[in-house]
């Protein structure tokens, strides 16, 4: 294995300052992201950071690296092209809860049963938070926001059940307040070879007055600190459905199964993007022969 | 042209496709031109299936409205199409299982019931049972026979298709196909003769066959798709051959995971392409958009089927124009080209890929299931292995304190920015779908920049007049000096063509213009072709005549007349011809329910209510009594007997079904 050269942090300045409210969870998300990739030594320019649409989503703008800043809920289909075209690059999706459980979650459960080699971070607050303030696929049960102001009456999705049935093989659950454990969380699904989900507690401050910084910080306990067996399937789904006084945050489960790319032949030979281009005569010849 | 024209008819799993293939194939082997054209259904078993095979020793442009052999299948096949067959014909099937009666056979045709279990006797105490399916394959022989194509080419064949079956399975199919011939051989006059076998063997293949095949030969690495007819092929070709090409095929959830796997790609520097039918493109649209705005290059193809929504899954259309060109919100460069041949497929979807890479956009290849289902001999030549591979301007390294920071939207002259494919050490961007300066900086999120803005949009939209110089611009083809001007687009070419030839023979000359690039549109050369045309007039398999719509938006010229069809059928030439003929002497089109449609339709409703045992053998047309329109009074025998069995009343203007009444037995 290659020794791994860490970086500065600075390396993933970006070249815009984050245009997020002041003291919104998603500065503490950035910040971790580069961490991340700064501890496991992933220069910038072999560094795909690719987002959808939304507050979160502005992300790739602000860390120094190549960017996309796809459509709403595309993150995954397009993150999913750039790395299967470049399997060389490091492919991380940073996203929030509409965007990913909401617009974009059949890409998602479709992305985590192929188990591609991709980290997806999102920016879990529970509200949209750009078009000013409506429920989310995350939003609980009773919430009143501007769509449902009698009081939210759609159940929450649970993400990290979801990651875990679906065939991610890392699922976490991060905080922004917790900025330590967070690179730990992130720079361990970007290790992980296999599909990481990371969900990401990541307070909007200005729409969402109910899970708060105040909110989180009294319920989460990281799973690292009671000896928690990532390894346990069906008790990692149990425990994903811990949610009330105590909501645990840590690596909730994780899993080495063969990836999407070990499994497409066409990938054992280095990345597409270095493949020569045109027909190999002789298989071309071969291929209209069999049309004659 | 010595032409003859085999048709195969059947029900869904009857294996037609395969036998024609035999039929083709060896007719492309002995440098005869085939076209063929598969009219089914969206049913995996039964149904009706109707496959014509075309066959000249000229370049054959359409699938024709002549039908010397029939092979017919199943009864209900020789009830719809013993007819057609015309005088000198012949008509095939399995004597032991069909019954042709006389009133169906035309004069002058031959009808050759074939007994089969007499003339396999040998061959089933050698090989054991024969199965209903090989039958086809005595068909085949006998039809051979007629075609004077002689046994040995299909013999060859077969030997081929089968090699990988074993000795056993070879032997059996060829002394199948022997049996067929030489039943014919010995109860049956050929119905054409003296060709003249050029020797020079040609390729057989769908568009979608030349689009996949091209598409590798350009330099495609990932190709993208969500099954659907009839787009679906390209998929299955390029999965069959991926560990051959070297592509990554990826089969996605939807068509927005399609189009936005194949944009990552492209962003990602590879060639890559998808494909779907219309109700995928619709998916799609919105990362259409993306494409333009983020200056990706990718190729789209989309197969246009009959609509709108669902509509008809396995019929041709050209409606799709409009949703094409309208794709996506705001306004962006892109190419939308629709070839007119499976030559052409082969050639334009290499184009498409140098211009999508060369003018960093989207391409949106309009095709229809008749020009991506149907298969053709094509000329090797024309589809060369070497194609030039032009990826435009692009940065493989990059100096920042030489050459300053990287600029991946950089305003140039050209519009066209020097692209780096990410991994290129230096030239850190992000590709952005909200609007942004030349470094990537979004431009309206904070703050706006109309200046910026602008300049961007400009630079963008510089790429159009740019490609448009390089596009090869429509030309009349046919006598210069014509009576008739026929514009199509598209598979509709072919039949144009012919239609045009046939029109001109005749003594009124026509000509057409086949329009290829939609957009960007060639508008003042077409201006000066349709300016000096006489009587000019549309051809579309639509009902509202986009192209002559989009042509008026372009240039301010409008069709004198649009012909239209919007059954699910491509045009033959001989409808083209009447019609023109008729327009000429300033007819206006008649609607109404025919004899003929009026038949159809019973046959529709006996089918779908269940009374397959009848058919209907006359109509007659009576007054309103009071339903508000002429009356057809559609005579019902019996199958087998041919007795009166019932009838049915429909209406000679609306079609509606007033009345089915049974006669008590």
């Amino acid at each position: 294995m290659a020794t791994v050269i860490e970086l500065p942090v600075e390396t993933f300045k970006g070249p815009v300052d984050p245009d997020w409210c002041p003291g919104c969870g998603d500065f503490g998300v950035l910040k971790s992201v580069q961490e991340s990739a700064a501890r496991l030594g992933i220069k910038p320019d072999q560094l795909f950071v690719v987002s959808g649409i939304g507050c979160s989503s502005n992300l790739p703008g602000f860390i120094k690296a190549y960017g996309i800043h796809s459509l709403h809920g595309r993150s995954v289909p397009v993150a999913t092209g750039a790395h299967l075209a470049n399997t060389e690059m490091k492919t991380v999706i940073t996203g929030g809860d509409g965007d990913g459980y909401g617009i974009g979650v059949g890409h998602l459960l479709h992305a985590m049963r192929r188990n591609l080699d991709i980290t997806y971070v999102v920016m879990d607050n529970q509200i949209y938070g750009l078009t000013t303030g409506q429920a989310s696929p995350t939003t609980t049960k009773g919430h009143k926001t501007k769509s449902t102001p009698q009081g939210n009456i759609e159940s929450p999705l649970n993400p990290l059940a979801l990651g875990i049935t679906c065939g991610a093989t890392y699922v976490a659950r991060g905080f922004s307040g917790e900025p330590k454990h967070l690179v730990d969380m992130i720079a361990g699904g970007m290790a992980h070879k296999g599909f990481a989900l990371i969900d990401v507690f990541s307070p909007c401050v200005t729409y969402n007055k109910i899970n708060t910084y105040p909110w989180f910080k009294e319920r989460v306990y990281k799973l690292e600190d009671s000896g928690w067996d990532h390894s346990n399937f069906y008790g990692a789904i149990e425990k994903s459905y811990e949610w009330g006084d105590t909501i645990p945050v840590g690596l909730l489960y994780k899993t080495d199964m063969p990836t999407y790319e070990d499994g497409e032949p066409n990938l054992q030979n280095g990345p597409l993007v270095k493949a020569k281009l045109g027909a190999d005569k002789k298989v071309f010849e071969e291929l209209v022969n069999e049309m004659i | 042209m010595h032409e003859v024209t085999i048709g195969i008819a059947g029900a869904a799993g009857d294996g037609l496709d395969k036998s024609g293939d035999t039929l083709a194939k060896s007719c492309g082997r002995l440098g005869l031109y085939v076209y063929a054209y598969n009219s089914y259904q969206s049913i995996i078993r039964g149904g009706h299936i109707w496959l014509k095979v075309r066959v000249g020793d000229e370049k054959v442009l359409c699938h024709g409205d002549q039908l010397n052999v029939l092979i017919a299948l199943n009864q209900d096949s020789i009830e719809r199409h013993a007819p057609e067959v015309q005088e000198g014909g012949a008509i095939i099937f399995n004597g032991d299982r069909i019954k042709c009666e006389e009133s169906l056979v035309g004069p002058g045709v031959q009808v050759l019931a074939l007994p089969i279990a007499e003339i396999t006797a040998d061959l089933k105490v050698k090989y054991g049972p024969i199965k209903p399916i090989m039958q086809n394959t005595i068909a085949i022989g006998a039809a051979a026979f007629f075609s004077g194509i002689g046994v040995d080419e299909p013999s060859k064949v077969l030997q081929d298709t089968f090699a990988h079956k074993g000795q056993d399975i070879i032997d059996l199919n060829i002394g199948l196909l022997t049996v067929g011939y030489e039943y014919a051989k010995k109860n049956a006059k050929v119905v054409m003769e003296g060709w003249n076998f050029s020797g020079k063997k040609r390729p057989f293949l769908t568009g979608n066959e030349a689009i996949a095949l091209a598409a590798y030969a350009a330099g495609c690495k990932f190709y993208t798709a969500y099954p659907m007819t009839p787009a679906s092929t390209i998929l299955h070709w390029m999965a069959a051959n991926q560990t051959k090409t070297g592509i990554v095929v990826k089969q996605c959830e939807d068509e927005l995971s399609v189009i936005n796997m194949a944009i990552g790609a492209g962003i990602a520097g590879v060639r890559s392409m998808c494909g779907t039918a219309g109700g995928g493109f619709a998916l799609m649209t919105e990362a259409i958009g993306m494409a333009g705005i983020m200056e990706v290059p990718v190729v789209c193809v989309e197969v246009q089927r009959g609509g709108p929504s669902t509509g008809l899954p396995t019929k041709t259309e050209q409606a799709d124009l409009f949703q094409v060109f309208g794709a996506s919100q705001g306004e962006f460069p892109r190419l939308i080209v629709a070839p007119r041949d499976i030559a052409d497929c082969y050639a334009s979807t290499v184009e498409s890929f140098n211009l999508a890479d060369k003018y960093q956009l989207p391409v949106l290849f309009m095709s229809d299931l008749l020009l991506s289902e149907h298969p053709e001999t094509v000329d090797a030549e024309l589809m060369p292995a070497e194609v030039k591979i032009d990826r435009g301007e692009v940065v493989t390294s990059w100096d920042t304190a030489k050459d300053g920071k990287y600029k991946r939207f950089k305003f140039t002259e050209s519009g066209i920015s020097p692209r780096a494919y990410p991994g290129t050490p230096d030239t850190l961007y992000v590709s952005a779908s909200d609007d942004h300066d030349e470094e990537s900086i979004l431009i309206s999120d904070m703050f706006t920049s109309p200046e910026t803005r602008r300049k961007i949009m400009e630079k963008r939209m510089r790429k159009v007049a740019l490609m448009l110089t390089e596009l090869k611009a429509p030309v009349i083809e046919g006598p210069t000096d014509a009576d008739v001007t026929l514009v199509c687009w598209g598979s509709t070419s072919g039949v144009v063509q012919e239609a045009a030839e046939r029109l001109t023979a005749q003594g009124l000359k026509t000509n057409f213009i086949c329009i290829k690039y939609i957009a960007p549109f060639h508008t003042k050369e077409v201006t000066e072709l349709l300016s000096k045309a006489k009587k000019k007039i549309s051809v579309e398999v639509n009902f509202t005549s986009v192209m002559a719509k989009l042509i008026r938006m372009e240039t301010g010229i409008a069709m004198d007349e649009h012909i239209n069809r919007y059954d699910g059928e491509p045009f033959e030439p001989q409808g083209l011809v009447d019609r023109i003929k008729e327009i000429m002497e300033n007819k206006a089109l008649d609607l109404d329910v025919s004899e003929a449609d009026a038949k159809e339709m019973a046959y529709h409703y006996l089918r779908t209510h269940n009374f397959e045992k009848m058919r209907p053998i006359a109509a007659s047309k009576e007054a309103a009594n009071g339903k508000g329109e002429p009356i057809w009074v559609v005579e019902l025998a019996e199958r087998v007997t041919g007795k009166k069995a019932g009838s049915m009343k429909i209406g000679s203007r609306t079609g509606s079904t007033y009345s089915f009444e049974k006669v008590e037995a």
